[in-house]
């Protein structure tokens, strides 16, 4: 009887786990293998040696330092920027009550939509061409300004679209959580500070802040690790040569070593991959780290 | 008492100052966020010459043609494209969601031996992320020869650690007095599983089967990676086509109507699950 239970549980985890040690397991310890296999080859499954040659190799690729760059930029720049951006359309969004459900519901569009197919309107909106300059470079013309050419220019201009379009993408995750936890805030912690006449900047700097300090914490964390492993909006933008386009990223460096015109380096792949993967878990501990200096937990 | 009315006036007008400047904020943000949806649909009824002729945008067609979507669906295999991502996405959702089902009611009801080790284990692989992985499996469906099929597509989206962990939580609030009284009346476990179960925890299996499918419909890296020939391709695939060389990379309006035609069904089907959709993500989705 007591045999039989065992079994008849494993039954019915059998092809959940099926899947995952095909899918998740197995690939996990091979990529391992795969970063260390020296010259390996996809076609006879050989490989000369053993050793820290792929890492080198990646690590001092051009094409691997300027997804670096690239990744690190758009980074620094989008989760602090997104971040406050989406507090802001939270706080606004939860002190009103008229229209606030369509509000809510039109800010969380671009979750659902396909972001190839939105940046392909984004790169519309950017682009100059030579019989238009684009809606974009429309208004800042009109304003004084010299039409920039967004898509194919400078660096710091593809990198400004590629950014806009990003906070654009992940904003609605971030409003979604961000009023959620404001909805949450004990009321009478409120109704305490008007008692007490306590002015509204204090209240949302003394109560609102630290009281929704953690879901903060988890969204620059989430935000962190999502943008780290940035790729396709950067396609929908500059198309699927990244690095022609100098705007490649780190996971798009490893799909290009993978399997692109450049491709069938496996090894490469899977070391730049373990790289990422390396430094996103230092990253993510050091903000827990300081998360738990700063954030509020609990009552 | 004069002080008092003008104090309580002040602050009368400070709140409707502010609350105006609230709703014009948000309104800003909210212009950001459907004009692209706006440019998109506009363009796609603009005749390719009226489009080439603008120096400067305008914003709405003089003459309104459904040309652009005619193109759209004849100069490239968009309709093949909906097709093969419809497939795509019912196929993974549905065996998904039954192998799902059957492991998250062995987590939640069953008592077995390894059952906390196992879990344990999924809860950790959680945090890998996908692009670990990915390199493996192309490898393995490459090898398996499974390139350009729907097995090939369909098997490595399947698993979703996330959604089992969630039905699970669902499964474990189900009264403990339920299943005994099934066991009593003799009812096998599966039988209560589909029976009991299920019905009751049908709300988050839906809100489960959206963001899969949702998921399902916007995927590209898998599918670029594992098929290069277009009778496989899936709409976001499709897309890159069309923009590399599709129409003549010139034909802006034809790419509209395409975008637009493969945005439309996942904009209607959140318009009508919204609330189920919102809450599914708030109780700690992520972008797939």
């Amino acid at each position: 009887m007591k045999i039989n239970k065992n079994i008849k549980g494993w039954l019915y985890l059998l092809p959940a786990f099926a899947f995952v040690g095909v899918f998740m397991l197995y690939p996990l310890i091979d990529v391992l293998i795969y970063s260390f296999e020296e010259g390996y080859n996809f076609a006879s499954g050989e490989f000369f040696g053993v050793g820290f040659y792929n890492y080198q190799y990646v690590l001092r690729d051009p094409y691997f330092l300027q997804a670096l760059k690239n990744t690190f930029l758009l980074v620094i720049i989008t989760v602090p920027s997104s971040t406050a951006l989406a507090l802001v359309i939270s706080v606004g969004l939860s002190s009103i009550k008229w229209l606030k459900k369509a509000y809510q519901t039109i800010f969380f569009l671009p979750y659902v939509t396909n972001t190839l197919a939105v940046g392909l309107v984004f790169m519309i909106l950017f682009k100059k061409t030579p019989y238009s300059d684009g809606l974009v470079n429309f208004f800042i013309t009109s304003l004084g300004g010299t039409a920039i050419d967004f898509i194919d220019g400078a660096y710091w201009a593809k990198m400004l679209v590629l950014c806009i379009y990003t906070v654009w993408v992940v904003l609605p995750f971030k409003i979604l959580i961000l009023t959620s936890a404001l909805a949450s805030v004990d009321e009478t912690l409120y109704q305490a500070a008007s008692v007490d006449g306590t002015p509204e900047n204090r209240v949302f700097w003394k109560i609102t802040l630290p009281m929704i300090s953690p879901t903060i914490a988890y969204l620059v964390i989430t935000g962190f690790i999502g943008a780290f492993k940035a790729y396709s909006d950067a396609v929908a933008l500059f198309g699927e040569n990244l690095n022609t386009a100098e705007m490649n990223t780190i996971v798009g460096y490893v799909y290009d070593m993978l399997y692109s015109d450049g491709g069938g380096y496996p090894s490469f792949a899977s070391a730049a991959a373990i790289i990422l993967f390396c430094i996103v878990l230092t990253i993510t501990c050091i903000n827990l780290i300081v998360s738990k200096k700063h954030v509020t937990y609990g009552k | 008492m004069n002080d008092y009315k003008k104090i309580k006036n002040k602050t009368g007008i400070a709140k409707a100052i502010k609350s105006a400047l609230t709703y014009f904020g948000l309104t800003l943000w909210g212009i950001a966020v459907l004009f692209p949806f706006y440019w998109m649909i506009q363009n796609s009824f603009k005749s390719f010459a009226e489009y080439n002729s603008e120096s400067i945008p305008k914003f709405l067609p003089s003459v309104i043609t459904f040309e652009n979507f005619v193109t759209a669906f004849t100069a490239v295999p968009l309709g093949q494209y909906l097709l093969n991502t419809l497939i795509f996405t019912l196929a993974t959702t549905i065996i998904m969601i039954t192998v799902i089902t059957l492991a998250a009611f062995a987590f939640a009801r069953l008592d077995f031996k390894g059952k906390n080790a196992a879990f344990t284990l999924l809860l950790a692989l959680m945090m890998i992320p996908n692009e670990l992985v990915i390199i493996t499996n192309f490898a393995t469906i490459t090898e398996i020869e499974l390139r350009n099929t729907f097995l090939g597509l369909i098997l490595p989206s399947v698993t979703s650690i996330f959604y089992l962990y969630l039905l699970k939580e669902n499964f474990a609030q189900i009264p403990d007095e339920l299943y005994l009284a099934a066991q009593v009346d003799g009812s096998t476990d599966f039988n209560y599983l589909i029976k009991v179960m299920v019905p009751i925890s049908s709300p988050t299996i839906v809100t489960i089967l959206i963001l899969k499918i949702i998921e399902c419909w916007n995927s590209y890296v898998w599918p670029r990676l594992i098929t290069d020939d277009e009778a496989y391709f899936l709409v976001s695939n499709g897309i890159q086509t069309i923009r590399e060389s599709g129409f003549g990379r010139e034909n802006i309006p034809a790419m509209m109507a395409a975008v637009t035609v493969i945005s439309v069904p996942l904009i209607i089907l959140f318009l009508i699950f919204k609330d189920r959709i919102m809450e599914g993500v708030s109780r700690g989705g992520t972008k797939g």
